[in-house]
């Protein structure tokens, strides 16, 4: 049976309370936008990449506790990481939220690796990754994991 | 006296457990659960008499051929139609939207006609007739609805011109729960010359309907919703407007004859069946018809209704609850919203304690865009649910608040 409590862990309830990083970016670079229209989520994320560094990640929009404590937890992930890393993270929290093996450290995006019990709910965890994923490649199409 | 735990033995899925607590099955607006009647008579017809129907002159096609013609006459003494031929049968109330949209509708609507709708409308009863208007020039318009989600009825007449074709209109929301002044809609659509839609895809399991004192000229729903089978449903059109229609789609059983040259269509309502139907799903459909009957309309909506009461007294009584739907003519839906809390959240939490319930928009965007939420919380009452379970409702959602707001 799986645990309530391993999905919704406090780190998370505290950045669905108090999401970091939330509000507009003046000065961003690189923007994109996820919409899960069943579950009625909606994400805006605004990047400023200089030199192939992410310096600041800022994102704004509503959700359910897992994709907002996601998408806060992401973009704090994200300060100061080469451009380049990004892929990897991407592709090991893709890994961890669907129970499969992984390499790269994951440092506090570990708290949601509970997601995997709950299949329903891995498309609310990576709704984040991938609109930071098409914001990266310059899509200027709303992304969805549904 | 009605009994719901009587009757929860002729639905075995009613024993299981989830996640190691007893099953509470509240997603019977999204689908109802079948019972041993209706899982019996699919697996008779399969091991018995299964054949193509209308077609071979063998002992089992004919038989095939008498089961599925008789699940017909079983709707159309359920729908009180006129004639069985005003029965056809679809995949579900969607397809038999579409159908009317794309024959009727084509060949009966021009650029500057228009087609009202309602403000409540599931996405199946919007958006084939967005398609129509595409096709035709002709124009979409609304019925609003109040906060209670309540049709605003004295702006019907103003909506109603001497260019409107169609209304079609749902008789319960999916999302609210609202029963709406349908007879009311028809008669001043006629008035002005407008056919009428009925969608009874969330209707029928709940309220009783005649087509005959209805007298909408064209009515949807969906067998899974009646206790029967998916991929099943039924459109219903007045003798008249069906005959005249063109066909839906061509193929086997809906021609009479055919040379390369021309093709003759077979009457009503074969003419609207092309290829080989859902035959066990008809059977099926037939067989949920005989059930809900033998346990009685009415008292399954009087039962609900208790259901309904008290699971919104309880609502009422819960801090930052917010019960979106509060119309005074409701049947069998309770949409709510907490505070704080996605409704994904409420869903997820109530599955783990074995309590089954539908978060989301329930395919009424527009609906979640009026009350300015992203989606809801739904619990949807059906015959076998009891008092007991509803309590089990308000357990798990003060568990959601517990772990949410703690």
């Amino acid at each position: 049976m799986s645990d309530l409590r391993d999905l919704y862990q406090e780190v998370i309830f505290d950045h669905n309370r108090h999401p970091r990083n939330f509000g507009p970016l003046p000065g961003a670079n690189r923007h994109a936008d996820g919409f899960n229209a069943l579950c009625g989520d909606k994400l805006s994320l605004n990047l400023k990449v200089e030199g192939g560094i992410i310096q600041e990640a800022r994102f704004e929009g509503s959700g359910c506790a897992i994709s907002t404590a996601s998408a806060s937890l992401m973009t704090e992930a994200l300060k100061g990481r080469r451009e380049a890393e990004v892929a990897d993270l991407f592709e090991g929290f893709h890994r961890m939220v669907k129970g499969e093996p992984y390499t790269v450290e994951m440092g506090k995006l570990a708290v949601l690796a509970g997601v995997s019990e709950f299949p329903a709910r891995v498309k609310c965890a990576t709704l984040a990754w991938h609109t930071l994923n098409a914001a990266l490649h310059q899509a200027d199409q709303p992304v969805s994991t549904e | 006296m009605f009994d719901p735990h009587l009757w929860r033995r002729q639905f075995p899925i009613l024993e299981r457990k989830v996640h190691g607590k007893p099953l509470v099955y509240l997603d019977n607006a999204a689908t109802t659960q079948k019972p041993l009647a209706v899982l019996d008579a699919e697996r008779y017809y399969f091991e018995h008499f299964n054949a193509n129907i209308h077609r071979g002159v063998h002992a089992l096609s004919q038989e095939a051929s008498e089961a599925f013609e008789g699940a017909r006459e079983k709707i159309r003494a359920f729908l009180g139609a006129a004639h069985v031929e005003e029965i056809i049968f679809t995949r579900g109330a969607t397809e038999a939207i579409n159908l009317v949209a794309q024959t009727w509708g084509r060949t009966h609507l021009e650029a500057g006609d228009e087609i009202l709708i309602s403000a409540m409308e599931h996405h199946a009863n919007i958006v084939p007739w967005q398609m129509l208007c595409e096709m035709t020039g002709a124009r979409l318009k609304v019925i609003p609805m109040d906060e209670r989600g309540v049709l605003l009825m004295d702006q019907v007449d103003r909506l109603l011109t001497e260019r409107t074709r169609l209304v079609g209109v749902t008789l319960v929301s999916n999302a609210l729960g609202t029963v709406n002044p349908v007879t009311e809609i028809i008669r001043k659509a006629h008035a002005v010359g407008a056919r009428v839609l009925v969608d009874g895809a969330q209707a029928v399991a709940h309220v009783a309907v005649n087509m005959v004192t209805l007298g909408c000229d064209f009515f949807v729903f969906s067998g899974h919703k009646l206790y029967g089978p998916t991929g099943i449903g039924v459109l219903y059109g007045k003798k008249d407007l069906l005959t005249a229609m063109p066909p839906y789609q061509g193929g086997g059983d809906m021609i009479l004859q055919v040379t390369f040259e021309k093709t003759t269509y077979n009457q009503i309502p074969y003419k609207f069946e092309a290829g080989t139907p859902h035959i066990s799903g008809a059977i099926g459909l037939g067989a949920a018809i005989d059930f809900v009957r033998s346990v009685g309309l009415e008292n399954i909506a009087a039962h609900e209704d208790r259901l309904l009461q008290e699971a919104t007294e309880r609502a009422q009584r819960v801090k930052g609850l917010r019960i979106i739907g509060t119309a005074p003519g409701k049947a069998s839906i309770l949409s709510f919203v907490l505070e704080g809390i996605h409704p994904h959240d409420i869903g997820t939490i109530l599955d783990n304690e074995g309590v089954a319930i539908r978060s989301g928009h329930h395919c009424a965007m527009p609906v979640m865009d009026f009350f300015s939420l992203p989606a809801t919380a739904r619990a949807s009452f059906a015959l076998y649910n009891t008092l007991e379970e509803v309590e089990r409702l308000f357990q798990a959602i003060e568990r959601v608040q517990k772990l949410f707001l703690s």
